[in-house]
């Protein structure tokens, strides 16, 4: 990332943080979402958090590549369950680190 | 001038959630100067934007070559649950000057807003109302910047073999599988998941918006076949 690029996006992001928060408490007090929308904007984050990973799991070098020999995809795997058990951020995160550096490890041997 | 009881009211009832936001911020601090960002240019975003998850997400999308334009329609989509909170919070927060009015959207947290929601639901009619709110935004937004700063001093510190810039990675994944609580929500997310990958060849990670839109639809989909 270039110094320029970083402070487009720093001022790009500042954006769009702040309009959505401001929408009705400083820009459009009286209007009402209908129900349609408020109800699909509660998938938005798992449907976003999970097209933003899968693909940086799942492919390496731009190859899809589903088989143990591919370092993340170990560490997800690990660390799938810990999530699901534990649902602490901290804890997946361990686990998922600390299997990759393992799996990467094992490869390089 | 003494501090207001409801503003101490809602700084204390949001100490049980600090250390998990202290532990976000300072994930995310270390994140960003481990993407390559400036101490600088990370903390100047942290102030400016206040939005964990979109500024993990804008560097997720910066590592995967992603163009700008589309990278600030991700955040924007991300943020879109803020919308939500404002809109849930504006008929309590009404007739302040514009300059307050800008202040407390800033401060709109996930956890601002549910504690507030949790206080003045049942009791829309009690008082205090404003002081509260800042009082928990308050030791919300502090809490955050202190433990981003931490994040980015630490961040500079660590090699790069290290692959810090999987945290990333690993938190959306542990936020993602905590929130899939019922059928509808799984359905979001495994239908986002599949045409992730299905649409990964398309160019600018547009794939993103497509799989994001689909697991979106899925969602609701399968939220009115289950009723």
């Amino acid at each position: 990332m270039d110094a320029l690029t970083v402070w487009v996006l720093v001022a790009g992001l500042a954006a769009t943080s702040f309009l959505p928060r401001g929408a009705f408490i400083l820009f459009l007090a009286r209007l009402q979402l209908p129900p349609a929308v408020q109800r699909g904007l509660r998938f938005v984050p798992a449907a976003v958090f999970a097209a933003l990973v899968i693909p940086d799991i799942a492919f390496a070098g731009g190859a899809l590549r589903l088989g143990l020999d591919n370092p993340k995809l170990v560490a997800a795997l690990v660390a799938g369950p810990v999530a699901w058990r534990t649902h602490s951020t901290l804890a997946t995160i361990g686990a998922g680190m600390a299997a990759l550096h393992l799996a990467e490890w094992l490869l390089a041997r | 001038m003494p501090i207001p009881a409801p503003f101490v009211a809602g700084a204390h009832a949001v100490l049980p959630v600090l250390p998990g936001v202290a532990t976000f911020g300072l994930i995310s601090g270390v994140a960003m100067v481990g993407s390559g960002m400036s101490p600088v240019a990370a903390m100047a975003m942290s102030l400016l934007a206040y939005a964990g998850t979109a500024q993990l997400a804008s560097l997720q999308l910066v590592a995967a070559g992603a163009p700008l334009v589309l990278i600030l329609f991700a955040t924007l989509v991300l943020n879109l649950r803020f919308a939500l909170y404002s809109l849930a919070m504006a008929p309590h927060l009404r007739g302040g000057t514009a300059r307050m009015k800008a202040l407390y959207s800033y401060l709109l947290s996930d956890n601002g807003y549910a504690h507030f929601v949790a206080r003045y639901a049942s009791h829309p009619d009690d008082g205090g109302k404003v002081p509260y709110y800042l009082g928990a935004c308050a030791a919300i937004w502090t809490t955050w910047q202190v433990s981003t700063a931490l994040g980015i001093g630490i961040g500079t510190r660590i090699p790069p073999q290290w692959h810090l810039e999987f945290i990333v990675t690993l938190t959306f994944f542990a936020l993602g599988i905590s929130l899939v609580r019922d059928r509808a929500m799984a359905v979001a997310a495994l239908t986002a998941a599949v045409v992730a990958i299905l649409t990964m060849h398309l160019p600018y990670r547009l794939g993103l918006i497509v799989a994001a839109g689909a697991g979106i639809a899925a969602g609701v989909a399968a939220e009115r076949w289950t009723r």
